[in-house]
């Protein structure tokens, strides 16, 4: 009997919106031939065909975003008082204004299209520039014909909200690769180029072709061009070595700077005594390969935020009730006593007291608990949390900066800083490394001294030459570096490339468990009963539950998508759950309790956290929440189970214990009811017990946690939209490749030292015959170059190959892990075929 | 013989020609942003061109 109408919702449900591709519940919105899932993305295609943007449709197929909340302009005034203005604009006067704007919603390349077409929506924008990497746009504006609240407003209304944050108005904004950069490594490439073309006689033995003035005007012009090239495209070296010698620690620099400085004074020595044109094309070419080193180093992921403290996390402003009614206000110029008015999804500044009816905060956030909890008149509400559900009124009792979250940041383990860190590989070869070759470059001149005293400064200096550790100083930039690119393909983002040298020491893994693991999504959403839901039963459960703002009804109502119907008697009993009438059908949506009490007798459905369902005052099933775990997130425990030790931290219940002691073995340790600094301490006692701790997490619950393990692994939806402070950013998708990336971060540190173990059979026989001051000029000016093209090939191909190991597994798991994220609207169906 | 000299002061002149051109481009910004430009230039085929004399633009330069 319902085969027609299972059919028919099927087909409906799979219309996609044109404006932003996700499926319509109904086809109650459509223009002309075009289907769209809501009235805000019908709306904002109206808006674009008015004023003749219609190719954004056309550059992409479905490239809009989904209006989550409408776009209030009394949402954006707090960006017209003075104070937050003056923050957030780049410049400004009376007529001009200039502003850069963080846009997540960027995607594609119809977005950039769109914003940088923007001036033709409202005559007051001007000229808007898209960086896409960093999902920003710099925009220009008139303020006398389009306020800054107006603008921010226009955006949100086209689906770019512009994402401001507490931390973004306090400190400057992280620069991009610094424009120095590039002309130093510019400078170097012309000075290496042209300096090489002037030695060429020499390498091949021809200069005397041309008599001695042209050795000595080559010599001159190579002393020339190199001075602005160790002076200018050196000057990092020169400057940390300095800092180190001062620290009394050998880092890499040291015998860099030595070996620079050497090279330069030979060869001043050497055009001075008319004796050759000295080396100065190995010397620029050095500094050259060694700056590209560095520039692979630091290109990282420029539009995300690896030290985020709390107010990362906070919005800019919220709305403030005053006596003659609601204003928006910045969060810095909240007092305590202040009335805030928070809705659906907003996330709480500062501890509070609740002032109005009731309120569901899900504060899974802050401790990691997957449910809401429910909270009374007066009750005491702490930072970090959300309220689900209608707008509550709170009072403020603590000031933003001594609230519950940020006393969380006045830990010692935030405070460590781990990025100059001095026991890195290479370092450490270093130290032995320059300490051998001074005491050689000594010894063989003493031994000159004795037998031949001219050549005792040549052997000296040839040594300190030679043994420049350019293959050495590469091999870990180049190789770490390629690994971070390689990584970040793949949506796995290294805060910077000795975080690579760490993954590969790692031998213990603790993991969160609610988002890291698990998702709350509908897919966990499972009906149990003795009979499957019908397609109609399911649109009048849905219908119901849509109009209840509790995080259960959320989620039944999503799972189920049908198309709703109007209900009459709507009434919703706090802590109970929902009722009403449907099609003249009596729908009861609650708790086990409250449902049993209501007609007697469960049914005996007893399924853990779940919503009971009953149909005209007899119990018809419930729904199993549960939180599903991600894909593959069994085979990926297995995986690390047998190479790493493993432990779970969760801050919910213990319901789920029994779950996971079975994925994870008996081995493993599994905490739950842990608080944020539970896990730190956690993860403290395993170091104090000499253990390397990576720590996977997601929420402000671990933030803690990751900072004090050896490697915080972020955990994150969306690239580039919160995340607590890490070391690794990690898409979700990609949570299974955990394993390959362990592997592969063991397998670029061999690579690291393979090229040490390259560059020191270079420099054992470079030095042999230096020492015993054989060495020709040629041999050493061709030498040198060789042994740094060679670790640029070596580390970049070797790093490229191990990295395509990674690739061709992913696109096979890619293709399976899609198979499992089937819309939730699928969940159902078999069910109800079964049923037909 | 004293043509060496001259190929070298030749070959130095455009050398620093292209480190002249690369330093202006650095200073301009075009290595700030590598990804977007490749982006945008998909949709400019089909589009008009940012208007370089638009009524507010003018004003707004004016003044």
């Amino acid at each position: 009997m319902f085969s027609d109408s299972s059919t028919n919702t099927i087909s409906r449900k799979r219309i996609a919106c044109f404006h932003c591709g996700e499926l319509c519940p109904d086809g109650s919105f459509a223009l002309e031939d075009k289907a769209f899932c809501c009235f805000g993305c019908q709306t904002v295609f109206s808006l674009l065909r008015e004023n003749g943007l219609e190719q954004f449709y056309q550059l992409q197929a479905a490239p809009g975003t989904r209006i989550r909340s409408a776009a209030a302009l009394a949402k954006w005034t707090f960006l017209d008082d003075p104070t937050v203005t003056r923050q957030l604009l780049d410049f400004a006067d009376e007529q001009r204004a200039k502003v850069t704007l963080h846009l997540p919603a960027i995607h594609c390349v119809a977005c950039v299209w769109l914003l940088e077409n923007l001036f033709k929506l409202h005559p007051g924008v001007g000229k808007v520039l898209v960086n896409f990497a960093r999902r920003e746009a710099a925009i220009s504006f008139a303020p006398n014909q389009i306020k800054f609240s107006e603008l921010a407003a226009l955006l949100a209304s086209i689906g770019y909200e512009p994402q401001f944050t507490l931390g973004e108005t306090e400190k400057a904004k992280p620069s991009p690769l610094a424009k120095k950069t590039w002309l130093q490594i510019g400078l170097a490439a012309f000075g290496f180029g042209n300096i090489m073309l002037m030695s060429l006689p020499f390498y091949l033995g021809l200069d005397s072709f041309n008599g001695p003035w042209f050795k000595a005007l080559a010599g001159w012009l190579s002393l020339a061009l190199t001075l602005p090239v160790v002076t200018f495209s050196a000057a990092d070296f020169w400057r940390t070595a300095w800092f180190s010698l001062r620290q009394r620690a050998l880092t890499m620099e040291v015998p860099i700077a030595l070996g620079l400085a050497a090279i330069y004074l030979s060869s001043v020595w050497e055009v001075l005594a008319q004796r050759g044109p000295g080396y100065c094309d190995s010397l620029c070419g050095l500094i050259f390969f060694l700056l590209l080193g560095r520039l692979f180093q630091r290109k990282a992921h420029e539009r995300l935020t690896f030290d985020r403290d709390y107010k990362g996390f906070f919005p800019l402003s919220v709305v403030r009730k005053t006596e003659t009614g609601e204003e928006s206000v910045a969060i810095s110029r909240l007092r305590v006593g202040d009335k805030i008015i928070l809705r659906n999804g907003e996330l709480l500044p500062a501890d509070a007291k609740l002032v109005s009816a009731g309120a569901w905060v899900d504060y899974s956030f802050v401790t990691g608990e997957a449910e809401p909890v429910a909270r009374e008149t007066g009750a005491h509400l702490y930072a970090g949390g959300r309220q689900v559900g209608g707008a509550i009124e709170v009072e403020i009792l603590k000031p933003v900066a001594q609230s519950y979250l940020a006393t969380l940041w006045d830990n010692e383990a935030f405070r460590k800083n781990r990025d100059n860190d001095l026991d890195s590989l290479t370092n450490r070869y270093s130290k032995r490394f320059t300490k051998l070759v001074v005491g050689v470059a000594l010894a063989a001149a003493v031994f000159w001294i004795f037998k031949d005293a001219g050549k005792s400064l040549k052997a000296f200096t040839s040594v300190l030459i030679v043994a420049c550790p350019c293959a050495l100083a590469l091999a870990a930039p180049l190789t770490h570096g390629t690994a971070q690119r390689i990584l970040a393909r793949w949506k796995i983002f290294l805060k910077n490339a000795l975080v690579i040298e760490r993954l590969a020491e790692i031998n213990t893994i603790v993991l969160d468990k609610t988002g890291t693991l698990t998702t709350a999504d509908a897919r966990g959403v499972n009906f149990v009963g003795a009979a499957a839901l019908s397609a109609e039963e399911q649109s009048w459960i849905a219908s119901l539950a849509r109009h209840s703002t509790h995080p259960n009804s959320v989620r039944v109502a999503r799972a189920l998508d049908a198309s709703p119907l109007s209900v009459k008697h709507f009434q919703e009993i706090p802590g109970c759950g929902v009722m009403g009438e449907v099609v003249g059908r009596k729908i009861q949506l609650g708790s086990r309790a409250w449902i049993s009490a209501g007609v007697g007798g469960d049914g005996a459905f007893s399924v853990a956290g779940s919503v009971f369902v009953a149909i005209d005052g007899k119990v018809r099933g419930a729904f199993a929440l549960e939180n599903s775990l991600r894909p593959e997130v069994e085979k990926l425990i297995s995986q690390l189970g047998g190479k790493y030790e493993l432990a779970l931290l969760s801050g919910d219940n213990e319901c789920e214990a029994a779950r996971f002691q079975k994925i994870f073995g008996d081995r493993a340790v599994l905490k739950f009811n842990q608080s944020p600094a539970d896990k730190l301490n956690f993860i403290r006692e395993l170091q104090q017990r000499g253990k390397k701790v990576m720590m996977v997490g997601d929420g402000l619950n671990d933030a803690g946690a990751l900072a004090q393990a050896e490697v915080g692994v972020a955990v994150v939806e969306q690239v580039g939209v919160f995340s607590p402070a890490s070391d690794v950013i990690l898409d979700a998708a990609e949570l299974p490749r955990l394993a390959q990336v362990l592997q592969f971060a063991k397998n670029s540190t061999r690579v690291v030292r393979a090229g040490f173990a390259v560059s020191a059979l270079y420099n054992l026989v470079g030095v042999s015959i230096a020492a015993a001051g054989w060495l020709q000029p040629i041999v050493c000016a061709i030498l040198m170059p060789v042994s740094s093209a060679t670790m640029v090939l070596f580390a970049c191909g070797t790093t490229a190959w191990l990295g395509r190991g990674l690739r061709v597994e992913k696109s096979q798991v890619a293709g399976s892990a899609r198979a499992n994220f089937q819309p939730s609207t699928f969940n159902l169906q078999p069910i109800v075929k079964e049923a037909a | 013989m004293s043509v060496v000299i001259v190929l070298i002061l030749a070959s130095l002149a455009l050398g620093l020609i292209f480190l002249g051109a690369f330093v202006w481009a650095v200073r301009s910004g075009q290595f700030e942003d590598t990804l977007t430009p490749a982006m945008r230039v998909l949709a400019e085929e089909r589009t008009e061109k940012f208007p370089e004399t638009k009524p507010n633009q003018t004003k707004m330069k004016n003044a």
